[in-house]
């Protein structure tokens, strides 16, 4: 968050970049279909307010609903894998290759055999959601400090003391690294998922922009889904920082002010 | 009557041997210490007198009941103090409690007082100092309900002066509360000023060299620590530890 805050260089090389854009497009006169000047781009972002706003929310609600339920099918199956080892030795490979069909690939299949209601949506966002956490929290639980469980197996404590007082605070580090990946992911996976066919929404509003080369509607539409990135990053950021207090602060401090 | 007794224990991990027979007691209330070698099967041991690993042979009996393979008998103190991060000091100490049935917030409060915590119980362990975690580490064990505590090199990454200071508030602390204790070391000083008996232990296959029992009364002061009788009983353990080829 610091780092992000401090750091003026990105920016500055960001604005250089626009700068450049700006410049090219209109000494070299390109036209605005093929690539819009980034002053276009804002006057559009300004002007279509309206329009998109509606498209917005749909994508939010979308995002919010996914990520939710992806996140908790994350942690359920983290949790069931690493209670019970049989099933951790038989369903750890086939997450793996789960996550290798590719999902642009599945999307429609997923819309022949559910429609083009929500369910495919929430299927590939959750689909996409549910990775990162799952792994995450599984090296989690398996790194647990060895001295810490002998201590506990020691005194007697059950499974599911030594879960609930040990393992599940020890790795909730590990999950919130899960869900800072499975939050950028779940807005990409709802962009997507609205391209199968839905009525609004971002990807819906892309797909027209660019079909009817409104190619400066296209980069409003890339902008909003990096803001929209970067709001969930955030959010998941100042939730890690309220429900793990007991980390030690400034790590690697020195370096980043600079 | 015999609080703890273990019964010619052998333990192999497949040709490994680690343990060779052996057998010991420890009395209601009594500080023994295991003196050995690094690598000499002293976490071997404690796991299996803890209950989470299954002797090749031999058995471990409490209070005259069969505990061998049975865990929740005793209180385990590892070497790195091993306290929760994300719990205060005060959750910390109550941990033990918890595990088996009710904490008492009001009991922990006094103890935290009077090990010298006062003021830290709202305190993250990242925030102490090693030799206070291992405090803290040893009031959990305390608190308890377990009668007998192992303590595994509980002081080995402590400077020489913090170290001393907490060898004599350990002692303290044991007279108040009478608990057994099982405490392993590398260090021969340490093993005579704190405890009633010394059982030196050999290199792997680990067996049982030699047992002493220490004659220095109670309570003990730092004065004792330079005494000849203190350097001749060094001496003479100190010849049994390193073999009989030290003897002229």
């Amino acid at each position: 968050m610091k780092a992000v805050l401090q750091g003026w260089r990105p920016f500055a090389v960001l604005i250089l970049l626009l700068v450049i854009w700006e410049m090219s497009c209109r000494l070299l006169d390109i036209p605005a279909w093929l690539l819009p000047a980034p002053t276009e781009i804002i006057a559009e972002f300004i002007s279509g307010w309206t329009d998109v706003g509606g498209h917005l929310l749909a994508t939010i609600r979308l995002i919010v609903l996914g990520f939710l339920i992806g996140t908790t099918v994350g942690i359920i199956v983290a949790v069931t894998l690493h209670l019970i080892p049989f099933l951790r030795e038989a369903f750890y490979p086939l997450l793996i290759i789960s996550q290798n069909i590719p999902i642009i690939v599945l999307a429609p299949l997923l819309v022949v055999w559910f429609g083009f209601g929500i369910l495919p949506k929430i299927i590939v966002i959750t689909l996409v959601c549910f990775f990162p956490i799952t792994i995450s929290l599984l090296d989690g639980f398996r790194q647990t400090d060895r001295d810490m469980l002998h201590y506990m197996q020691m005194a007697g404590a059950s499974k599911g003391q030594i879960f609930r007082k040990l393992e599940w605070p020890y790795a909730l580090p590990n999950l919130f690294s899960g869900l800072k990946i499975s939050a950028t992911y779940s807005v990409m996976g709802a962009v997507i998922s609205e391209w199968l066919g839905a009525s609004e929404g971002i990807g819906v509003y892309m797909t027209l922009a660019s079909s009817s080369f409104r190619t400066e509607r296209v980069f409003v539409a890339i902008i909003l889904i990096v803001i929209l990135s970067l709001l969930f990053f955030a959010l998941i950021l100042v939730l890690e920082k309220q429900l793990i207090k007991w980390k030690p602060k400034g790590e690697g401090s020195a370096y980043e002010s600079t | 009557m015999n609080q703890l007794e273990i019964r010619n224990l052998f333990k192999q991990f497949g040709t490994n041997e680690v343990l060779d027979d052996i057998s010991f007691t420890i009395d209601d209330g009594e500080f023994v210490s295991i003196l050995g070698p690094s690598g000499s099967g002293k976490s071997t041991l404690f796991q299996i007198i803890g209950g989470i690993m299954l002797p090749s042979a031999g058995s471990i009996h409490l209070n005259g009941k069969d505990i061998t393979g049975k865990n929740g008998h005793i209180s385990y103190t590892p070497q790195s103090a091993s306290l929760l991060p994300w719990r205060t000091v005060l959750g910390n100490v109550m941990l033990g409690q918890e595990i088996s049935g009710k904490a008492d917030v009001e009991e922990a409060k006094k103890m935290v007082e009077r090990a010298g915590l006062a003021g830290f119980e709202d305190a993250y362990p990242h925030e102490l100092s090693g030799g206070m975690k291992q405090r803290v580490s040893f009031i959990r064990s305390v608190m308890s309900p377990q009668s007998l505590i192992l303590l595994d090199e509980p002081f080995s990454a402590l400077d020489e002066f913090t170290r001393l200071d907490m060898q004599k508030w350990l002692l303290s602390i044991w007279s108040e509360h009478k608990k057994s204790i099982l405490f392993i070391t590398h260090n021969i000083e340490e093993a005579l000023f704190l405890s009633d008996r010394i059982i030196v232990f050999s290199e792997r296959p680990t067996s049982i060299k030699a047992e002493f029992t220490v004659p220095f009364s109670r309570p003990r002061k730092e004065e004792l620590l330079l005494t000849d009788e203190f350097f001749q009983w060094k001496r003479k353990i100190y010849g049994r530890l390193v073999g009989e080829a030290w003897k002229k």
